[in-house]
């Protein structure tokens, strides 16, 4: 991992590695949910499963699509989507550009890659307008997936969560309880959250009790 | 009591399943497939309540969601609880305990009687009105008894146990209404391909097919409907929701579906064996295309007595004796104006009882089912009605007479007739509600006398709901109904559906009669009940007319007529038919008639769903907040964050072990940061990145304040106003690059100056080049402040803290604890502060080792409550709270953050020069030093500066806030005050409400270090 | 609850989650240092009650964070159409009446135009605000 700092100074904004080079314990947004037992107290018979992907690297991106379309295929192997709430993944997945709004994606990688990558993405954009903004300590990623899975989140989200709603490769801001989510869907079988760090333990806790009548768990 | 009403055979219960039930207290037997109401008739339960108003008794009269009297309160313990439950919708379940809504003391012996015996000119309509609004104050003292007297359910004391939720649905057609019309309309949707819900409100699909005399496909229309269900329940496309009420049509399609899931099989989910699963639920459905196929409400007819138990709207006759295998009494009298009436006669003789006679308004009546009741040799009495009941407690008898329906007269000899049950029909009302729901007037239509849905876009009708009542029709009419949804929403079916063959029957015309004329005038005649659920007469209908009411929405409100859960689903269209004939117009002429949701009564739980308890409201956490509550932090809500309030510790005084009180737990907060160090979690702050090449001309514009030359590595504090010159927000901003800037706002602000700055880049200056992005989650935020907080910080950072390397109001980066940091040194307290922002998922490591380090610093964690008090020393402000949205920054003496001369207009500019925010006399923010210095001045007290003043007295101003400050030992305040800055070393007063005045001196906002020397250090 | 078109998705979305701003095509003064105090007041305070046809300002707020342009009838609640920041109305209260001649289209489900979407710059052209 680079441990560069504001080497930028050339470019008037200020980039930041927010991680630190020594082994120091990091605690994801739902640490404490899990701490107060809140977690632990729902193991089901699992007919739902939410999975927490903690410490992932979240960028925003902010610009034209034209501006940065080349600049994210050379630098992430993945095309911005060309539609409104379009979601793209690269080939194993594991990395992922969603339309946020007209001017405005979100970019998932691998814990830890978020600084090379806006590194990499703003020695490729060089002077043109955009901004990039890291949001990885902001947001966790929930995965939710089995056999209520839809029922789960049709208790919990206003937008249409069936296949015409929502299909694969799509994914919208919307209505969760009385917060909001982004809620992607990656695959057939799976659905995102990505949700604030602070509303976190929130989700989680609608999302246990949403799913009590099918046994969800979460890990 | 035996079921001795019940018949040996046929029905749709299951005589094998024997249900045990209490109403009132008395035990009872049903069956399973029995609603509560067929069950008490089977057991020959004639009075199930007494009315509202006169406390008549009153029997069942229909048997679905139009039942206007059978109210119940259900429930064996206190907790499952539910009132106004009618017994028509209620299946049974064994253990069933239901009372009756009214009936205090019982429904038999009634203290509350005599009402109704000395009857309607002792409480003629408005008599509530007229009577107890005087003295005004006493209507809470009469309100409770008349609610006790009235009944009107109550909710339960203790708390629920069942769980509530919601679902969001959505299709493309959604069908409301599983009768012919309906499932007609959902088949042919459903096979078009479209994504269909279709919803009904009684425990079996099929609607008036599950007791119709007629054949479908030459067998029992209900096999069809089985077919039909069994069909839809295939389809992965299709929802089925029985037991759904659609109870609320919404703008664009939005219907609300309340669903009961458990109701049918015990008072809670746990009693019927389904501990955990949802008793109630509501749907929330945004459809593309909505079926209305809701059917009609066959109207009573009204006649005198007519409310006597015993009295039966002629189709739940029907529905008794076909679905439920009951007949309620032995003699059965039917007066009706129309052929489908006839049912009930044919109905109750195969039943092998009497029918003593039907009585026919119309002169020559010969369609096919009046011919078929004189052929079973039943005496038909034509051109006549039943113009009274006889009985008290039950219908004894029935007189008939000849009449004049046109000019309302009664032309012959009475004749008396001994019955027990008289069933009237004065044809029938389409259930247009929910297409009124938005406020679209039905429209009168003579041919069919009734109201049919005016149009709505996206709403499609089917059946009965439009006046379409013979099967054949009604079948066809769904198909086409269902079909024309399905292709609005996309769908194109293949070919037409094939309809179940099904008999056209010759009938003759309804006539048009409501109210049978009596040989007495209204007013004298016995009572001629409209609605039975409100106690509202002919009689108080010919009376409002008298007394002006001209417009039926007047009349309504008058007589209390289709209020309550009722909604006049029997009694509307009889009472707009009486006002028109006493003010000699036409029905539509007198008005239409406009429902609101919803249909029927849907229960709390349903509608809260699963936002109540732990889950009412979201609760915002910072990344500390485990270290918070395992030290013991009490905590303060500020918007949905939980923010630490005090840190209470333990105390030893007097040999025991206590907490400290809050005002000793923020005196100790306080004076540590004053004099060593003290650690807040200001994590909850906003933070907005910036960033773009107009970043600076951009804040330049929405600050009041300066940014054209702030250089990177440099913080300014700001203030926002609106374009009206009023402040709405402040904080700091840091410039980390030239084209870089991290704005920090209120905790309360952080959403709406984020919208805010959007508001003005993309509607008004969108040719600036710069992008805004909320960080407030990803950072926390640790501040560290006192004296001592250099040398406990410098222990734990490689930032060089020399005070001319890193000055008051400089920002710089480096490592904190080993994590990367921006550390900003701004103050809120007026001491020596760190401001240390550092990635979210880092913070709790960080704070824990300025804690490891900070021991021998005595490090104080402090919560809001002293972080207010240290800020308030110092005169700093918070917005919205010192502030209101009438205060500018010249009023809080913000001169120097005013750039008069900044080239661009910016926001509030020029409304700062509007001659009244200039004036001299407007209040200004001041301190308060009460002239005791035990007093704290309370939050919000007015100011005024003659305490001798009689009331009104004129207020100068209030305190904004106030606190005590161990470091002044006294309390103090910030207020604003007229003309204040002028008013230093003045004495004012505080008046307060328990009498007492509170004097205090007009001072300087800056308490503690006025020269701002501790801070830059 | 409204069902609304945001231009920006692309495709409608239930009113929570949205925000009213208010009348839409409020004009800044080009110059508030200069203008008079009433035309500085009636910037600030005044705005239309019409009964039917109305246009407001909206934002996405829990989706694309976009501020938009409704036209909706005050008596039907119907929304006529949503239009991008930057583009005028093709529904008009004076033109409501030529909304059919100019073959609008109408969304799915028939609750408003996209008629001032891009692609249907010649009609707003066409159209005198
Ligand atoms: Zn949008």
């Amino acid at each position: 991992m680079s441990e560069a700092r504001s080497e930028n100074s050339a470019s008037n904004v200020a980039v930041f590695d927010t991680h630190p080079s020594d082994a120091i314990d990091a605690e994801s947004p739902l640490h404490w949910s899990r701490q107060r037992g809140v977690i632990d107290a729902a193991a089901g018979e699992g007919q739902v499963t939410v999975v927490e992907r903690p410490f992932l690297g979240h960028l925003i991106l902010r610009g034209g699509a034209i501006v940065l379309d080349e600049a994210v295929r050379e630098t992430l192997g993945v095309s911005l989507p060309g539609q409104p709430l379009g979601l793209n993944h690269d080939a194993d997945g594991s990395r992922s550009v969603q339309w946020l709004s007209p001017d405005e994606w979100l970019v998932i990688v691998p814990a830890g890659e978020e600084f090379e990558l806006e590194n990499r993405l703003r020695a490729q954009l060089g002077d043109a307008h955009f901004a990039i903004v890291n949001a990885s300590g902001g947001q966790t990623l929930l995965e939710l997936s089995g056999e209520h899975a839809r029922e789960v989140l049709m208790k919990s989200v206003t937008y249409d969560v069936h296949s015409h709603g929502l299909p694969v490769g799509k994914g919208v801001g919307t209505v969760f309880a009385k917060t909001s989510v982004n809620l992607r869907r990656p695959r057939e079988d799976r659905f995102e959250l990505v949700v604030r760090r602070s509303f976190a333990d929130y989700c989680v806790r609608w999302l246990l009790d949403a799913g009590r009548e099918y046994g969800l768990s979460v890990e | 009591m035996s079921q001795h009403n019940r018949l040996n055979q046929g029905g749709r219960i299951d005589r094998s399943r024997s249900l045990s039930f209490t109403f009132n207290g008395q035990r009872y037997q049903g069956f399973a497939g029995d609603t509560l109401a067929s069950a008490l008739l089977a057991n020959g339960v004639d009075i199930v309540n007494r009315s509202f108003k006169y406390s008549r008794p009153r029997g069942i009269i229909a048997a679905g969601a139009d039942e206007p009297s059978a109210i119940m309160q259900l429930g064996a313990s206190e907790a499952a609880q539910v009132p106004n439950v009618r017994a028509t919708q209620q299946a049974l379940y064994d253990g069933l305990v239901a009372r009756s809504t009214n009936g205090w003391p019982s429904v038999q012996r009634d203290v509350m009687s005599w009402v109704g015996r000395l009857g309607g000119h002792l409480m003629p309509p408005g008599f509530y009105y007229k009577t107890f609004m005087a003295p005004a104050s006493m209507w809470m003292t009469y309100e409770k008894w008349i609610r006790k007297g009235a009944g009107l359910g109550r909710s339960p004391a203790a708390s629920d146990p069942d769980i509530y939720d919601h679902l969001n649905q959505h299709c493309d057609v959604l069908v409301i209404g599983a009768g012919p019309a309906g499932l007609g309309a959902a088949l042919s949707a459903a096979r078009a391909g479209a994504r269909v819900i279709l919803c009904d409100e009684q425990e079996e699909m099929g609607g008036s097919l599950l007791d119709s005399r007629e054949s479908l496909d030459d067998a029992p229309a209900a096999d069809w409907v089985a077919k039909a269900v069994a069909e839809l329940d295939a389809m992965e496309s299709v929802t089925l929701l029985p037991r759904t009420t659609a109870n609320g049509y919404h703008d664009h399609n939005f219907v609300t579906l309340h669903e009961r899931r458990t109701e049918h099989l015990a008072d809670t989910a746990a009693g019927a064996g389904r501990e955990g699963e949802v008793r109630s639920r509501l749907h929330r459905v945004r459809a593309e295309q909505v079926v209305l196929a809701s059917g009609a409400h066959e109207r009573p007819l009204v006649y005198a007595n007519n409310d006597v138990p015993g009295n039966m709207v002629a189709g739940a006759v029907s529905t008794y004796i076909r679905r439920y295998g009951v007949v309620p009494g032995q003699k059965l009298v039917l007066t009706t104006n129309n052929d489908h009436a006839y049912r009930a006669a044919l109905d109750w003789q195969e039943a092998g009882r009497d029918v003593v006679a039907v009585v026919d308004s119309r002169a020559n009546p010969d369609g096919e089912l009046v011919q078929q009741a004189r052929d079973s040799g039943i005496r038909v009495i034509t051109g006549s009605a039943v113009m009274e009941g006889k009985g008290n407690q039950r219908v004894s008898g029935a007189r008939v007479v000849a009449i004049d329906t046109p000019r309302f007269v009664v032309t012959g000899s009475i004749e008396e007739l001994d019955c027990d049950t008289i069933a009237s029909s004065g044809g029938y009302s389409p259930v247009v509600h929910l297409a009124s729901h938005t406020g679209k007037r039905p429209q009168w239509r003579d041919d069919l006398l009734g109201f049919v849905p005016g149009e709505v876009k996206g709403m499609h009708y089917a059946g009965g709901v439009q006046g379409i009542y013979a099967l054949d029709e009604s079948l066809a009419d769904g198909a086409r109904a269902g079909a024309e949804a399905a292709r609005a929403g996309g769908f194109e079916a293949a070919g037409a559906m094939t309809l179940p063959a099904a008999a056209s029957r010759r009938e003759s015309a309804t006539e048009a009669l409501y109210q049978v004329p009596h040989e007495k005038t209204s007013l004298r005649a016995p009572k001629q009940f409209v609605d039975f659920q409100n106690d509202v007469t002919a009689a108080a209908i010919e009376l409002a007319t008298r007394e002006g009411f001209e417009s039926i929405e007047h009349v309504k409100r008058y007589t209390a007529l289709g209020f309550g859960t009722d909604q006049g689903k029997l009694g509307n269209i009889n009472g707009m038919a009486i006002a028109a004939r006493c003010l000699h117009r036409s029905i539509p002429e007198v008005g239409t008639t406009v429902f609101r949701p919803n249909y029927t009564p849907v229960t709390f739980g349903a509608i809260v769903g699963r936002h109540c308890r732990e889950l009412f409201d979201p609760e915002r956490y910072t990344a500390l907040h485990q270290w918070h509550v395992e030290n013991g932090a009490e905590f303060e809500d500020v918007g949905q964050w939980k923010r630490p309030w005090y840190f209470p510790q333990k105390r030893r005084a007097d040999g025991q072990e206590r907490l400290e009180t809050m005002h000793e737990a923020v005196a100790r907060e306080c004076l540590a940061v004053r004099q060593g160090v003290g650690i807040l979690d200001a994590s909850t702050l906003g933070k907005i990145d910036i960033q773009g090449p107009d970043a600076r001309e951009f804040l330049g514009r929405v600050y009041t304040n300066k940014w054209a030359k702030l250089a990177p590595g440099r913080v300014r504090y700001g203030v926002m106003c609106k374009d009206d010159g009023m402040v709405m927000d402040d904080g700091t901003t840091s410039c980390l690059g030239d084209n870089h800037f991290l704005m920090t706002t209120t905790t309360g602000g952080a959403a709406s100056v984020l919208e805010w700055l959007e508001l003005w880049h993309q509607t008004e200056w969108p040719e600036l080049q710069v992008y805004f992005n909320s960080v407030t989650d990803h950072w926390a935020t640790i501040t560290v402040t006192g004296p001592e907080a250099r040398k406990l910080f410098s222990e734990v950072t490689d930032i060089d803290l020399d005070r001319e390397q890193f000055k008051f109001m400089d920002w710089r980066e480096g490592r904190v604890a080993g994590v990367p940091a921006r550390v900003f040194r701004i103050s809120f307290t007026g001491e020596l502060a760190f401001e240390i922002n550092v990635q979210a998922n880092y913070a709790l490591h960080v704070w824990k080792t300025l804690f490891a380090h900070g021991e021998k610093y005595d490090l104080t964690p402090y919560g809001t409550e002293t972080m207010h008090v240290l800020r308030a020393e110092k005169g700093l402000i918070i917005a919205g709270q010192d502030t209101d949205g009438s205060v500018t920054p010249e009023d809080l003496g913000m001169h120097w953050a005013v750039g008069y001369d900044k080239p661009f207009a910016w926001i509030g500019k020029r409304a700062l020069n509007r001659p009244d925010t200039a004036r001299e006399d407007r209040k200004q923010l001041v301190g308060l030093k009460p002239k005791d210095p035990k007093v704290v001045l309370e939050e919000g007290a007015q100011i005024v500066l003659d305490p001798d003043q009689a009331i009104p007295m004129t207020m100068m101003g209030h305190v904004t806030s106030s606190y005590y400050s161990p470091v002044l030992e006294s309390g103090f305040a910030l207020a604003v005050l007229k003309g204040g800055r002028k008013r230093m070393g003045e004495t004012v007063y505080l008046p307060m409400s328990n009498g007492t005045t509170h004097e205090a001196e007009v001072v300087s906002t800056i308490f503690v270090d006025p020269k701002g020397e501790r801070q830059n250090v | 609850m409204f069902y609304i078109f945001c231009p920006y998705c692309d495709e409608r979305r239930e009113e929570e989650e949205f925000h009213p701003s208010g009348q839409a095509h409020i004009t800044r003064p080009a110059d508030p240092e200069n203008c008079s105090d009433e035309e500085w007041g009636d910037y600030l305070f005044f705005r239309d009650n019409p009964r039917g046809i109305h246009h407001e300002l909206w934002v996405h707020r829990l989706g694309c964070r976009k501020f938009f342009n409704i036209t909706r009838d005050t008596t039907t609640y119907e929304i006529l159409e949503t239009y991008p920041m930057g583009e005028r109305p093709t529904v008009t209260a004076e033109r409501a009446g030529v909304r059919q001649e100019q073959g609008v289209q109408t969304a799915d489900g028939g609750w408003q135009t996209v008629g001032a979407r891009p692609e249907n710059s010649k009609l707003n052209e066409e159209t005198p605000s």
